[in-house]
C-alpha cells in the first residue's frame, strides 16, 4: 500500500505536494495568515502518510496557530483510533509551549503514545519536572497528572519522588492529583507498594474534602487490606462525607461498609437474620423486641455515627451515591431502620434505563429476604409496554418475590395482562412467574393451574410450551387430583412441537401412568412411530416412558418397549445409546443382569420430590449489593469480600484520635486552626478521652523500647521534608516557601512535643539522656490535667513565635535556649542545622565543575529529584566533584575499530536505586559503519546491568554517548559483559574504583558525631599520615578527598577536622570519613559497616593526601 | 476504574475512542456488537456485558452508545451515572449530543474527557467548573481564536474547585439580575381497559435558571411542603434546614440547574387530566380490524390540555391502517408498526377522534392482545399535585433581583391498556 501511494506521488501528485508545501510556507510568511486556509490546502490530500508529513511541517513551523491547528488534527486522528505515533518526535518538541491549549493537546498525545515510544518520551520529562515547581497550582497538578500517566517504567523513581512531594503540596488540588498518581504508579510498578502506602497514610490524614475521595480510592486499589490505616481517620471521614464530591462519596461509603463489618458487632439479632418467618414475628411484636434488643445490644457510637452521617446522602441527585448508601444500610443497619432506603431506591426507578436495570437487580435481591420493604411500592414495579425486555423481566421477578396471600389476586390480575403481551419472551417469563406464585402460595395453586391449562390452547408456541413445563412442575406437588389435566395435555401433544414441552408431557405420562392407564400406552405407540424424528431430549423421555410402562403394564407394552429399545440402540447420539443399554439391562430380566433388576421398579418409580421454584436472585446475596459482581452474579476481579460480623468487637479505642495535624494549607495560622479542631475532637465523650489516656499509660511501658526508634524516625523524616522544601526555595528564594517551611517546622515541634507527651515515664530514656528528667516530670503532670493539650500547644506556640520573629536571622535560633530541657533542644537544634546546611551547601553543585563531556540532559535534570527511598532518612546531596577522567573499556585495536570509554558520572542512577550510573562513549574508528551495537543479554558475573538501548548504526569516525547503570552490590568486583556489534562480540569489563560505589549525603555535624558514635570498634579504621605542606589548606584536603570518593562535605565547627559523609549505592550503608589535622600529621578515620570497603578507601585516601601533586 | 470509552453510532461504527490507562484495542467492542445483534430493539442491549478480560458498561442516549471499558470491580451505577453526566455535559456544550456535533467538536470533546476523568476516576464533572477550564465553543469565539491565536483553555484553576461552594464560580456579574424557577410535574399512569386507574403517581422537578451577581443566598418556601414525599437535591441545598423547617436554602450555581426533584406521596389521589374512549377490534378470519379512538379532558382544573401526542405499537400482523383524524395528523410506519397521532390541543367542545380500519396480513391470525396507547400532553400553569411556591428571598447581596415562577404539568409514562 505504501509502495502504491509512493508510486502515485511519483507521477501524479508530486506537483501538488510541492505546491501545497509552498503554499503553507508562503502562508506562514505572511503575517496574520489564517491557518484554516492552509488547512484547506492540506486537506486536499487524502493519503494518510502524506497528511502526516504536512502535520510534521506545521508542527515545526514557528507560528503557534499552525502548530495548534496541527495538534487539533492529530487529536482528531487519535479520537478516530488512527495511528499517529510516527509524529512523536515532532509533537514532543512542543511540550514546553507557552500556549496552554497547545500544551494540553500535546499532553493528550503524550499520554496516548508514550508507552510505545519510551525513549522519546523521556525527552519531555524534564519539562514536567520544571512544571512541578511552577507557582501555578493548575500547572503543577497537570504536570503531575501527565508525568504519572506516561507509562514508562524507567521513570518510576521520578514519579515516586514527584508524588511524595506533591502529597505535601500546599494546594489540595495538587494533593488530590497526587492521590490519583498513586494508583497509576502502583499499576505501573507494584513493587513500590510499601512506599506508596506511606504516602497514602499521609494523605489519609488530610483534612481537605477534595483529597478524601481520591485517597480512599488509592487506598482501595493499593492496600485495601490495611484496614489499620483507617482507624484514626474513621471519624474524620464520617464527618467529612457530606461535603466530599459525589464520586468520592461512593468510594468512601463502599470502603466504610467493609470497614464497619470488621470493626462492629452485628446489630441483627441472631434469630432474626434474613428469615422471612422471623420477619413476620418481628412485625408482630416490634415494641417488645425493641426493649429486648436494647438490653442485649448497644450499638457502638462509631457505628451509629456512620449510619447517621450517610443518611442525608439518600437525597443525593447522584444515583450511585444513593445506591451506595442503600447498600451500606442493607449491610450495616439494624433491620428496623432499613425502611428508609426504600423510597429512595424506588425514586431511582424514574431515572435512565440503565440505572433502572441496576437498581431493579438490587431490589430483586433485597425483596427475596425482606418483602415488607417494598410491598407498599408494589405498583411501581408494574410493567409498561415500553420497558426494555431486561427491565420487564426484573420487574416480574420483583413482583413474584413480593407476592403473598394478601396481594396475590392483584398480582395475578396484572400477570394476566402480561401473558397477552406481544413480547412473547416476556409472556413466557410471566408464565414461569405464575408457576412460582402457585408453588409459594398454596391458596392459589389451583387457580393458577386452571389458568395455565387455559393457556395450553393459546396460539403461540412458546406460551404453550412454557405452560406445559410449569404445569409439569406444579403437578408434581399433587398429581392424584389432576389426572384430567394430564389427559388434556396428552390430547394436546400432537400440536405441540417445542421439544422441551413434548419431553415434559412424556415425563408426566410416565410418572403418572397409573393415573392414566388407558392413554399412556397409546401415547407410547404414537411415539414409537415418530421416534427417529424427535429431538434428543424427547427421545430420552420416550425411552423413559417405555421403561416405566413396561414395569407397570407389561402386557400391553412389551413389544412396543422392545421396539423402542432397539431403535435407541442404534441411535446416533451416544447418550441415547447409553440410556437404552442401561434401561434394557435394568428392566428385562436375563442371566447377565445382576441384582439390580430386582429393584428396577423401585429405581424408576421412586416418588420424586417436587421441584422448588425459586428466584434466580436467590444466591446473589453472597455478593455485596451495588457491586459489579452482584450485577453479573460472578465474582469480578478486584472484588473485595464483605466479611462477616466479628463475634466480639475489636478494640474501639483504635479510632480515638490523639494527634491533631494542623491544616496544611493554612500556612502560618496553622497553629491557631488546630485548636478548634481539637476542641471538636472533645465532642466525643470525655470518658473516651480518659480511656485514651489510660491506654497511653498502659501502653507506654511496652512502647518503651520502640520509643527511641520512633522518635528518631520522626525526626529523620522531618529533616527529609525540610530539605525538600529548601530545595524548592533554593531555586527561587520566595517568601512563600520559606514561610511554608516555617509552618512545617512549627508542626514538627508540636509533633515532637506530643510525642514526648505520649510517653510519660519511660525509664529507658531517663538513662539515655540523663537530663531529660525535667521534661518527663512535666509531661507527667500535664497528662494528668485535662487542659494538657492546650497548655502544651500554647507553650510551643510561644516558642514558635520567636522562631517566626527571627525569620531571616536563623543563626539566632541555632543557639539553644538554656531553660529548656535537653531533649527538646536537641530536636530543635537538629532541625535548624539541617536547614542551615542546605542553605549553605545547596549552591555547591553550581560551583563544582560540571562535566564538559556529554552529560545527558536528563541526568542533570534528574539529579535534584533522586534519592534512594530505601534510606530516605538521609538526604542525598549533589556530588561535590565529578572527575572528568574516563577509563578505557575497549581499545580500538581489539574492538576491530570500535572503541569505548567509560566514566563515572557520580549521579544517582535513573535506572535503579542501587545502580551506579555510568556514561559510555563509543566511537567508530574503522572505515565502515557499525551496526546494532548493544550489550548482550547474558551478564557473566551476575551483576544487574541496565543496558543502553541498541545503537542501530554508528557511522565511521562518529561517536555516541550512552548512559547505563550497573549494580555492583557494593563490591569492587569488575562487571563483565559482552559488547556486541552486528558481526562481533567483545568481552569487556568495568572495574569500579571503590570511591565510585558511594553517593554523597548531607547531615548535620551533630548527626555525624552521633552516627560515628554508633560505628565504632570493628567498624572503625584509621591511619595516621604525614601531610605534605601544600595539602594542608582546607580546600586542598576537601578536593583530594572528594576526588577519590563520591562523598559529601559536612560542615565542621572545629577548624582542623574535616568531615565527609556518603552512603553505599547498593545497600545504603553509611560511610563516614573524618580527617583530623595535627600539624604535620593527619589522622584519617573511616567509620562504616563495610569493613572491606573502608580499608580500600583508607589506602586510597592515604595515597591521595600524601601525594604532593594536585 | 474506567479504562476506555468508545462511542458507537446507530449503525454500529465506533466513531470516537478515548483511553485513560493503557490502550485497549477496539476489538473489545466486538462483544458489544454481538449483544447488539442479539437484541431485538436498541434498548434491549444489556447495560453490563462481561467479556473474558473486561466488562463493558454502556448507556444509550441520543442514539449513541457510550461504551465504557472496565477491568475490575466498580459499582456499575458509578460508571452509568458518570456516562450520563458526560452526555449531559456534551449537550450543555454543543446544544445537541449527536454524532455530527461530537465529530465537529472532537478537540473540545477530548479536552473535556481529559478533565472529567483522571486515570479513570472522575475529576471535574461540575458544569460550572468545566466551563471555566474549557470554554464552550461559539462561532464568534472560533473566529476570534483563529485570528488572535488565543485559546479555549483557561489558565487558572477554577475557583470553584477549592471553595466550599464548588458549584459556583466567583466574580459572577450581570446587569439584569434574574432568577427563574420552573416547577414541572409529570404524571406516570397505567389506565386499564375500562378506564380505571391501575397506578398513578406524580414526579416533579424544579429547574432553575439563576443569573445573579455575586454570592446570593436564596431561600425558597412552599405553601404546602407536606406534599413532597421523597426529594433529592442539588448539592447546593442545605439539608439540615430542609429537615428542620422544610425550606430550601441554597447558594445557587450560575446558570441552569436542577434544584430539586420530588415524588408526591402516593396516598394522595392523582387527578388524571385526560380520558380515552377506544374501540379496537379484530375479527377472526377477517383481514380488517376496526380502530376508533376519542380523547377528552378530565380533571384539568380549567386549564387547556396542549401538545397532545398519541402513539401506539400495533400488533405485528397489521399491514396498514387507513384512518381519518378529526383534527391533527397521523402517521403509520408499516415497518415498525408504530402509529402516532399528533393531536395538538384538545377542544372540550369538539373532542378529537381517530377512526377507520386497519388491514391485517392475509392469513395472519387475530392478534390476541390489543395495543397499548401511550399519551403525551402538556398543561401550562398548573402543578397537578397542587404544589405552590410561597416565596423566594435573597440574602447576601444588595440588589433586587427579578423573580419568576412557572408551573407545568406533563405526561410521563402515561399508558392506556385496551
Amino acid at each position: 500500500m505504501l509502495g502504491m501511494s509512493a508510486n502515485s506521488v511519483s507521477y501524479n501528485d508530486q506537483g501538488s505536494v510541492e505546491s501545497g508545501v509552498d503554499a503553507a510556507q508562503e502562508n506562514s510568511s505572511i503575517p496574520g495568515s489564517i491557518s484554516s486556509s492552509s488547512g484547506a490546502a492540506f486537506s486536499l490530500f487524502s493519503a494518510d502518510y502524506k497528511k502526516n508529513e504536512d502535520l510534521k511541517e506545521m508542527l515545526e513551523s514557528s507560528k503557534e496557530s499552525l502548530k495548534l491547528e496541527a495538534m487539533k488534527r492529530i487529536v482528531g486522528l487519535i479520537a478516530k483510533g488512527k495511528n499517529a505515533s510516527e509524529l512523536f518526535p515532532a509533537v514532543v518538541k512542543n511540550v514546553a509551549s507557552k500556549n496552554i491549549e497547545l500544551k494540553k493537546l500535546v499532553y493528550v498525545y503524550l499520554v496516548r503514545y508514550a508507552e510505545e515510544q519510551q525513549d522519546l518520551a523521556l525527552l519531555s520529562i524534564s519539562t514536567f519536572q520544571r512544571a512541578l515547581k511552577d507557582p501555578n497550582q493548575l500547572i503543577r497538578a497537570s504536570a503531575l497528572r501527565v508525568l504519572s500517566s506516561i507509562r514508562v517504567p524507567i521513570i518510576v523513581p521520578i514519579m515516586m519522588l514527584a508524588i511524595k512531594e506533591a502529597a505535601t503540596d500546599l494546594s489540595p488540588y495538587v494533593r488530590k492529583t497526587a492521590a490519583h498518581a498513586i494508583q497509576k504508579l502502583y499499576s505501573l510498578d507494584p513493587d513500590q507498594k510499601e512506599h506508596l502506602i506511606e504516602v497514602i497514610e499521609k494523605l489519609l490524614k488530610d483534612k481537605s474534602t477534595l483529597v478524601a475521595g481520591s485517597v480512599v480510592m488509592a487506598f482501595e486499589e493499593v492496600c485495601p487490606d490495611r484496614i489499620d490505616l483507617i482507624h484514626k481517620n474513621y471519624r474524620k471521614l464520617c464527618n467529612l462525607l457530606v461535603d466530599v464530591e459525589e464520586w468520592g462519596q461512593v468510594v468512601i461509603i463502599h470502603m466504610l461498609t467493609r470497614y464497619a463489618r470488621t470493626q462492629f458487632v452485628s446489630p441483627w439479632k441472631e434469630d432474626a437474620v434474613f428469615d422471612e418467618n422471623s420477619e413476620k414475628a418481628f412485625y408482630d411484636s416490634e415494641e417488645e423486641r425493641k426493649v429486648e434488643q436494647s438490653n442485649l445490644y448497644i450499638m457502638d457510637p462509631d457505628h451509629r455515627l456512620l449510619l447517621r452521617n450517610t443518611k442525608p446522602l439518600l437525597q443525593s441527585r447522584n444515583t450511585a451515591v444513593v445506591m451506595a448508601v442503600s447498600q451500606l444500610y442493607w449491610h450495616l443497619a439494624p433491620k428496623h431502620e432499613l425502611n428508609i432506603i426504600t423510597k429512595s431506591l424506588v425514586r431511582l426507578l424514574r431515572s435512565h434505563r440503565e440505572v433502572q436495570y441496576v437498581v431493579l437487580q438490587n431490589i430483586a435481591t433485597m425483596s427475596i429476604q425482606r418483602k415488607g420493604m417494598f410491598e407498599p411500592f408494589m405498583k411501581s414495579f408494574y410493567v409498561r409496554s415500553t420497558d426494555a425486555t431486561h427491565i420487564k423481566t426484573l420487574k416480574l421477578e420483583i413482583l413474584t418475590n413480593l407476592a403473598n396471600e394478601a396481594n396475590i389476586s392483584t398480582i395475578l390480575r396484572e400477570f394476566q395482562t402480561y401473558v397477552k403481551s406481544q413480547d412473547k419472551a416476556f409472556a413466557a417469563a410471566t408464565i414461569q412467574a405464575i408457576g412460582r406464585c402457585a408453588t409459594n402460595i398454596s391458596e392459589v395453586t389451583d387457580t393458577c393451574l386452571n389458568g395455565l391449562v387455559l393457556l395450553l390452547s393459546n396460539r403461540d408456541e412458546t406460551v404453550v410450551a412454557e405452560s406445559v413445563v410449569v404445569i409439569k412442575k406444579l403437578l408434581q406437588t399433587q398429581p392424584s387430583q389432576h389426572s384430567d389435566i394430564i389427559k388434556h395435555m396428552a390430547k394436546l401433544f400432537d400440536n405441540i412441537t417445542v421439544p422441551m414441552a413434548r419431553a415434559s408431557i412424556l415425563w408426566l405420562m410416565g410418572e403418572y401412568c397409573e393415573h392414566v392407564p388407558k392413554i399412556a400406552p397409546d401415547v407410547l405407540r404414537k411415539m414409537a412411530k415418530t421416534f427417529t424424528n424427535e429431538e434428543d431430549i424427547v427421545k430420552l423421555q420416550i425411552v423413559n416412558l417405555a421403561a416405566k410402562l413396561y414395569l407397570t403394564n407389561s402386557k400391553q407394552t412389551k413389544l412396543l418397549t422392545q421396539y423402542i429399545l432397539n431403535l435407541g440402540k442404534y441411535d446416533q447420539n451416544y447418550d441415547i445409546r447409553d440410556r437404552t443399554r442401561f434401561i434394557r439391562q435394568l428392566i428385562v430380566p436375563n442371566e447377565k443382569s445382576g441384582a439390580l433388576s430386582k429393584y428396577a421398579r423401585r429405581i424408576l418409580m421412586a416418588p420424586k420430590p417436587a421441584p422448588v421454584l425459586q428466584s434466580a436472585f436467590k444466591d446473589r446475596d453472597r455478593f455485596q449489593l451495588g457491586t459489579l459482581s452482584h450485577t453479573l452474579n460472578t465474582q469480578a476481579s478486584g472484588y473485595l469480600e464483605l466479611s462477616d460480623w466479628p463475634a466480639v468487637a475489636p478494640d474501639q479505642s483504635v479510632r480515638n484520635v490523639e494527634v491533631v495535624e494542623p491544616v496544611k494549607e493554612a500556612g502560618a495560622p496553622a497553629l491557631r486552626k488546630s485548636k478548634p479542631a481539637k476542641s471538636h475532637e472533645k465532642f466525643y465523650s470525655d470518658s473516651e478521652e480518659e480511656e485514651e489516656e489510660e491506654e497511653e499509660k498502659e501502653g507506654s511501658s511496652s512502647e518503651d523500647s520502640s520509643n527511641s526508634s520512633s522518635e528518631e524516625s520522626a525526626s529523620e523524616s522531618e529533616s527529609e521534608e525540610n530539605s525538600g522544601d529548601s530545595n524548592r526555595s533554593s531555586s527561587s528564594q520566595s517568601e512563600k516557601s520559606s514561610s511554608e517551611s516555617d509552618s512545617e517546622k512549627k508542626k514538627k515541634t508540636l509533633k515532637n512535643k506530643k510525642l514526648q507527651q505520649q510517653k510519660p515515664d519511660s525509664k529507658d530514656r531517663k538513662q539515655k539522656n540523663g537530663n531529660a528528667v525535667k521534661v518527663e516530670s512535666r509531661s507527667e503532670s500535664e497528662s494528668g490535667s485535662e487542659s494538657s493539650s492546650s497548655e502544651s500547644s500554647s507553650e510551643s506556640g510561644s516558642e514558635l513565635d520567636s522562631d517566626s520573629d527571627s525569620g531571616t536571622d536563623q543563626k539566632k535560633n541555632t543557639k539553644p535556649k538554656p531553660v529548656q530541657s535537653k531533649a527538646v533542644i536537641k530536636q530543635v537544634e537538629k532541625k535548624e542545622v539541617s536547614l542551615l546546611d542546605l542553605d549553605d551547601f545547596s549552591p555547591a553543585p553550581v560551583t563544582t565543575p560540571k562535566s564538559s563531556i556529554l552529560s545527558p540532559n536528563l541526568l542533570s535534570d534528574l539529579q535534584g529529584l533522586l534519592i534512594s527511598p530505601t534510606t530516605s532518612a538521609l538526604q542525598a546531596s549533589f556530588p561535590v566533584f565529578v572527575p572528568e577522567t574516563s577509563h578505557e573499556l575497549l581499545h580500538r585495536m581489539t574492538g576491530k575499530g570500535l572503541s569505548g570509554q567509560y566514566r563515572f558520572t557520580r549521579q544517582p542512577c535513573i535506572y535503579g536505586n542501587s545502580m551506579v550510573s555510568l556514561q559510555l562513549t563509543l566511537s567508530n574508528s574503522s572505515d565502515q559503519a557499525l551496526e546494532n551495537i548493544h550489550i548482550s543479554e547474558k551478564s557473566s558475573t551476575g551483576q544487574n546491568i541496565h543496558r543502553f538501548n541498541a545503537i542501530e548504526r554508528l557511522e565511521p569516525q562518529a561517536s555516541v554517548t550512552v548512559s547505563m547503570g550497573i549494580d555492583f552490590n557494593d563490591s569492587t568486583q569488575a562487571a563483565n559483559f559482552q559488547l556486541c556489534t552486528k558481526e562481533d562480540e567483545f568481552s569487556v569489563s568495568i572495574q569500579p574504583a571503590v570511591g565510585e560505589l558511594l553517593l554523597p549525603i548531607t547531615m548535620s555535624e551533630a548527626d555525624f558525631t552521633k552516627e560515628q558514635g554508633k560505628l565504632v570498634g570493628m567498624n572503625e579504621s584509621s591511619a595516621t599520615i604525614t601531610m605534605t605542606p601544600e595539602n594542608l589548606s582546607s580546600q586542598s584536603v576537601n578536593r583530594k578527598v572528594v576526588s577519590v570518593a563520591n562523598i559529601g562535605v559536612i560542615p565542621s565547627s572545629q577548624e582542623n577536622i574535616y568531615r565527609f559523609a556518603g552512603k553505599t549505592v547498593s545497600s545504603g550503608s553509611l560511610v563516614l570519613v573524618s580527617v583530623a589535622l595535627k600539624d604535620p600529621d593527619a589522622v584519617i578515620t573511616i567509620n562504616t559497616e563495610k569493613t572491606v570497603m573502608s580499608s580500600m578507601l583508607l589506602r586510597q585516601f592515604k595515597t591521595a593526601l600524601t601525594n604532593s601533586s594536585p | 476504574m474506567i479504562h476506555s470509552l468508545f462511542l458507537v453510532n446507530a449503525s454500529g461504527d465506533i466513531f470516537l475512542e478515548k483511553h485513560w490507562k493503557s490502550v485497549v484495542s477496539r476489538s473489545v467492542c466486538d462483544y458489544f456488537f454481538e449483544a447488539l445483534e442479539r437484541a431485538t430493539e436498541p434498548e434491549n442491549v444489556p447495560p453490563v456485558i462481561p467479556t473474558p478480560h473486561h466488562f463493558l458498561i454502556n448507556v444509550l442516549r441520543h442514539r449513541i452508545y457510550f461504551v465504557a471499558v472496565i477491568q475490575s470491580e466498580v459499582p456499575p451505577l458509578f460508571v452509568i451515572e458518570f456516562l450520563h453526566r458526560v452526555v449531559d455535559t456534551f449537550q450543555d456544550y454543543f446544544g445537541v449530543c449527536t454524532e455530527a456535533a461530537i465529530k465537529d467538536n472532537v478537540v473540545v470533546v477530548y479536552e473535556l474527557l481529559e478533565e472529567m476523568l483522571d486515570n479513570g476516576f472522575p475529576l471535574a464533572t461540575e458544569s460550572n467548573i468545566l466551563k471555566e477550564l474549557i470554554k464552550p465553543p461559539t462561532i464568534l469565539r472560533t473566529v476570534v481564536n483563529t485570528i488572535t491565536g488565543s485559546t479555549n483553555v483557561g489558565e487558572q484553576l477554577p475557583t470553584g474547585q477549592l471553595s466550599v461552594v464548588p458549584w459556583r464560580r466567583t466574580g459572577v456579574k450581570y446587569t439584569n439580575n434574574e432568577a427563574y424557577f420552573d416547577v414541572v410535574e409529570e404524571i406516570d399512569a397505567i389506565i386499564d381497559k375500562s378506564g380505571s386507574t391501575i397506578t398513578a403517581e406524580i414526579q416533579g422537578v424544579i429547574d432553575a435558571c439563576v443569573k445573579l451577581t455575586g454570592m446570593p443566598d436564596l431561600t425558597l418556601s412552599f405553601m404546602n411542603p407536606r406534599l413532597l414525599d421523597d426529594v433529592s437535591f442539588h448539592p447546593c441545598v442545605r439539608f439540615k434546614r430542609w429537615e428542620a423547617e422544610r425550606i430550601l436554602s441554597f447558594i445557587p450555581p450560575d446558570g441552569n440547574f436542577r434544584l430539586l426533584s420530588y415524588h408526591v406521596s402516593s396516598q394522595n389521589l392523582v387527578a388524571i387530566p385526560v380520558y380515552v374512549k377506544h374501540n379496537i377490534s379484530f375479527r377472526e378470519g377477517s383481514s380488517q380490524g376496526r380502530f376508533e379512538l376519542t380523547l377528552g379532558p378530565k380533571q384539568t382544573m380549567g386549564k387547556a390540555v396542549e401538545s397532545v401526542l398519541v402513539s401506539s405499537q400495533l400488533p405485528r400482523g397489521v399491514l396498514n391502517a387507513s384512518l381519518s383524524p378529526s383534527q391533527g395528523t397521523y402517521t403509520f410506519d408499516p415497518v415498525t408498526k408504530l402509529l402516532s397521532w399528533d393531536v395538538g390541543k384538545i377542544n372540550p367542545q369538539k373532542l378529537p377522534s381517530l377512526k377507520g380500519s386497519v388491514s391485517l396480513q392475509t392469513g395472519a391470525s387475530k392478534p390476541d392482545e390489543n395495543p397499548t396507547i401511550n399519551i403525551q400532553f402538556k398543561i401550562q400553569q398548573l402543578a397537578i399535585s397542587g404544589l405552590k411556591v410561597n416565596r423566594l428571598d435573597m440574602y447576601g447581596e444588595k440588589y433586587k433581583p427579578f423573580k419568576g415562577i412557572k408551573y407545568m404539568t406533563k405526561a410521563g409514562k402515561f399508558q392506556v391498556r385496551t
